[in-house]
């Protein structure tokens, strides 16, 4: 489960600057109690996917440091209840994994995207509209393979990382981790297979975050039931 | 659509594209008959019946039945799609989106009405033979289960849906269905 308790932001907690506006799309919502989604008059045509501004825009929003400082929160208190920095990359990417698994059919539901004919059309959805719909920025996509089954996302603008400075006993962690969970995740209720890894992190030092993603496989659909059963 | 009601008809839902007037006697909340959600792995996540008078089978037999209908409709309306240019064979595994697939069809007594998701979700509303196209109200469902299914924190992903506030919801939508 995607919670956490603002208590646990230490009073170290490295904060540097406030520059974001304040508008940032949050995945942890769960408020039962909401209306209904509007009626659906209002809707384009089916096949038109809306533009990242558009899907921004008609998206709930939190604020964005809320958002930030609450995702320093998770990732520090996994630091202190697993201690070894290497059981945390693998946790937050097992959170970003459940929270793609779920995050798809939103993206899906709200933006009519419907089918992409192949995995650079995939790599420039989630590019402009995953990214800005989520997150409120876009990111590139880059650095093709020949086959055209790897590509890196890059982010020269991280909302996860406002204010985070990491200590010294810290330099293996990967502290986006989070959201290549969320990219594989995702893409695996799509029936691809994938790989992601960070190859650049402004964290230690890079000019920008790179993350690589290799599809491994598409599965075919296929039929669920045996004979006998 | 104000033909069987004033303009203090509210609560219909306005339809992108008008559909056909509904016969008498229904577009007043009994259009809709059954509702069946799958997920790919054929797991009946939902079924909701509103009018359904008569049961010829087991309920999982039912499900399953209609799980593998789809499945080869589907497989077979990529299959006769003139333009599609694939040769493979009929039944050889489709790539989730791949090929052409059905929004509905229709018999003398009742429109079988599909949607899919490209996450595997697959919606089917069965519906009054005369009602207009579903697939905005089907969008509308699926929005419905992403608000009030996935978003719910104790809802564990492929498990038969146990949410109150989505079916609640769910009556009352397809009650404004025309």
């Amino acid at each position: 489960a995607f919670t956490a308790k603002q208590k646990s932001i230490s009073p170290n907690w490295p904060i540097t600057h406030y520059s974001r506006p304040a508008t940032l799309r949050v995945v942890l919502s769960s408020d039962l109690s909401r209306p209904p989604p509007a009626p659906i008059s209002a809707m384009p045509p089916l096949t038109t996917p809306k533009s990242g501004d558009a899907l921004f825009a008609s998206v709930e929003r939190v604020n964005a440091e809320l958002f930030t400082l609450t995702y320093g929160a998770i990732v520090r208190q996994l630091l202190t209840d697993l201690e070894e920095v290497e059981e945390v990359n693998k946790q937050l990417d097992q959170m970003g994994y459940n929270i793609g698994t779920r995050l798809v059919d939103e993206f899906l539901a709200k933006s009519n995207v419907s089918n992409c004919a192949d995995f650079k059309e995939t790599a420039d959805t989630i590019a402009k509209l995953g990214f800005k719909m989520f997150l409120g920025v876009t990111a590139t996509v880059t650095n093709w393979d020949a086959e055209g089954t790897t590509c890196s996302f890059v982010l020269e603008d991280n909302p996860l990382v406002d204010f985070v400075e990491l200590p010294d006993t810290c330099q293996g962690l990967q502290y986006c981790n989070v959201l290549s969970g969320v990219i594989r995740g995702a893409l695996e209720m799509v029936s691809m297979k994938t790989e992601v890894t960070w190859v650049r992190d402004m964290l230690r030092g890079d000019d920008a975050y790179e993350m690589r993603v290799k599809l491994t496989k598409q599965v075919p659909e296929e039929y669920p039931y045996k004979d006998d059963d | 659509m104000q033909f069987f009601g004033g303009s203090s008809l509210t609560s219909v839902a306005p339809e992108s594209s008008p559909a056909p007037a509904a016969p008498p006697g229904t577009g007043t909340g009994s259009n809709a008959q059954v509702i069946y959600v799958f997920n790919r792995n054929g797991v009946c996540l939902l079924y909701r019946e509103w009018h359904r008078p008569l049961r010829t089978l087991a309920r999982n037999q039912d499900q399953k039945l209609m799980f593998g209908l789809l499945f080869s409709l589907r497989s077979f309306t990529a299959k006769i799609d003139p333009t599609s240019t694939e040769h493979a064979n009929l039944g050889a595994p489709l790539l989730p989106g791949q090929g052409c697939s059905f929004h509905s069809f229709k018999t003398n007594t009742y429109k079988l009405n599909y949607m899919e998701s490209p996450s595997g979700i697959k919606l089917i509303l069965l519906t009054h033979p005369r009602t207009g196209d579903q697939r905005d109200a089907l969008k509308h469902i699926y929005s419905l289960y992403v608000e009030y299914v996935v978003k719910n924190p104790l809802y564990a992903p492929g498990s038969p849906i146990k949410c109150d506030l989505f079916n609640k919801h769910l009556d009352q939508y397809v009650k404004t269905l025309i």
